[in-house]
Order: structure tokens, then sequence, then C-alpha cells
């Protein structure tokens, strides 16, 4: 009995495993950075170079930063949810407009309408660096105590800001 | 003469992949050495399956300069491994550190062969004790055997 409960047993424990692994999607790299304070940053806002927005200026409310660019095709895909979200008034949506030429940023949003309470300007992507920003889309959540709640990563979905961000936002506002 | 062309085709294709490295000069061959090594054992996060110093994606190049300017300043090499883990999380580290979430990464493959080293010296054992045997089964088996041979 034991000579085909064994080889059987360890069968269906590799498919087993192997199954689990297919359906993880390498693509998404757990953040160190959640539960961690948000990486500070001073960045001139788009638009208007000569004011700058912080991370202290955020202090004491829950927020959400958006990574997004004009060159970035998935951008265009979560814009219309990213829109929405805004439009709730629940929370400041921060644009960080990564690696883009500011001409160009400008332009997107007057062609596709503008959700962001601000949009700052991340030139040289240092500051996406410090966020452990490795692709566009990206969108965090802070709580008003200045951590890290949720990392969102790639277009953020309908059907995601109702099931993962919506609840995060909801329990941290109330 | 196709066949040829198709070769040389071949061989030549790759070539301007590899033109994608930045020179950067080092104050010293040790902080070179430093930087190839740190390169070379951190992954880019795009593409997934390749080092910074393989990768033209654009986010590799961001890192290789985050590198070479973190060594300028005189940070060591583990200040950079620390300032890449902190951002990107263990997954930027080909070489895994070793701690209580990688123990088994790093043992499990000695573990198992324990294992089998155990399981193949039980084997040998068991096959090298001589076999016992009832001697009035013997006999048995030998009066059977007479029995049954047939009569010339």
């Amino acid at each position: 009995m034991i000579r085909f409960a064994l080889p059987l047993a360890i069968f269906v424990l590799m498919v087993g495993l192997l199954g689990y692994g297919l359906r993880l999607d390498p693509k998404k790299v757990p953040s160190p950075l959640i539960d961690k304070p948000a990486p500070a940053f001073s960045l001139s806002i788009l638009g208007d170079p000569s004011r700058q927005l912080s991370t202290a200026d955020m202090a004491g409310q829950v927020w959400v930063l958006n990574v997004w660019a004009s060159w970035c095709i998935s951008c265009r895909a979560e814009h219309a949810v990213i829109t929405a979200l805004a439009g709730k008034n629940l929370v400041a949506v921060i644009g960080l407009n990564y690696k883009d030429e500011s001409a160009d940023a400008v332009r997107w949003l007057e062609q596709f309408g503008n959700p962001y309470a601000t949009s700052i300007v991340d030139r040289d992507g240092r500051v996406g660096i410090d966020w452990g920003v490795y692709g566009v889309p990206e969108t965090f959540v802070i709580g008003a105590d200045g951590l890290i709640k949720y990392k969102h990563i790639g277009p953020v979905t309908h059907e995601s800001l109702e099931q993962k961000i919506m609840p995060i936002l909801m329990e941290l506002l109330s | 003469m196709k066949p040829l062309l198709l070769i040389i085709l071949l061989v030549f294709w790759w070539i301007p992949a590899q033109a994608a490295i930045e020179a950067y000069e080092f104050d010293s061959p040790e902080m070179e050495a430093d930087y190839n090594q740190l390169v070379n054992e951190l992954r880019c996060l795009v593409c997934q399956n390749q080092n910074l110093a393989g990768s033209d994606a654009d986010l590799a190049q961001d890192l290789r300069r985050e590198t070479y300017e973190m060594l300028q300043q005189g940070k060591s090499q583990q200040e950079v491994i620390d300032f890449m883990v902190a951002r990107y999380g263990d997954f930027v580290l080909y070489r895994p550190q070793f701690k209580s979430s990688t123990y088994l990464l790093w043992l499990g493959p000695f573990l198992l062969l324990m294992l089998v080293l155990f399981i193949v010296i039980r084997r040998l054992r068991a096959a090298r004790k001589p076999v016992e045997v009832d001697a009035a089964a013997l006999d048995n088996a030998r009066h059977l055997l007479e029995d049954s041979e047939p009569k010339s």
C-alpha cells in the first residue's frame, strides 16, 4: 500500500504547490513599505513649478498617491477609476507625475481631465525609487498617521477600487 | 550561400543590445569592483529575470545611477543593498540574505540530501542483512522440488 501511497502523496503535493504558483502574479512584488512611514518628498507642482508640495503638507490626513505619466498607456485605462475615486471627495488624490515631460503631462490632463487635487513632478524618478515604484501606474493609500497602508500595482480597476481600496479608506476615515 | 548569410546575421544580431551600459568613472578599482558586483547581484524589477547590469530598462538605469552615486559618496556595499531592500524588498536580491524567513531556502537542499542519504543507507543495510530462513520450511520446499522434478 505504501508503495503507491507515498509517490501519490508527493505527486499531489507537487501539483498543489505548482498550481498555487501558477495563480500567483510574478509581476506583483510585495512592497516592504506597507505600514512604514511614507518616504518624505518635496516636489514642485505640475503647472506651477514655483510652488512645492511635501509629505509634511499631507500630515494628519488620509490621502492617496497615484503614480502616473503621459507616456503610460495603462494610466489611460485607470484614468476613469481614479476620476471616480476623486469624485467621491473622500480623500485628496495626489498625482505623482513620474519621469515625464511637464508639457506632455499638462496636455494629457487637459485631454483626459484632471482628477488630481495636485500633481507633483518627479522628473528624474528619485522619489519614485524612494517609494519603491517599479512600474506605472501604482497607487498608494497613506493614513493620517503618515504610514503607507496599501499599495496597488498596475491599473486600478473599478473592481479593485470597490473591493480593496474603498474598504481600507473607509476604515481609515472612520 | 543562404545558410552562411543566416549564420552571419545571427552572430552579429545581438551586438547592439550590449551597448546599453553607461560609462561611469570610479575613484578606485575597488569601488568599480563593488559597483560591478552590486549591479550583477541586484535584480531589475521591470524585467525580473535580468540583473541591473544586463537590463536596459529605464528603472535599471536609474538604479545603476543610484548605486554609482551611493558608492561615490563613500557608502558601503551593504548600505546600497539595504537601500534597495528597504524600497523593493528581498526580491531585488539575486542572493537572498540568510535570515529566519530564508532558512528553509538555504538549508532545504541540505535537509533533502540528508533525508535521501538516510533512506539510502537504511535500504543498503537492510539489503546486506542475511536472510533468515526457517529450517523446516526449507526442508519442505526441497521435498516439493524433488517431487515435482520430471522423472528421467
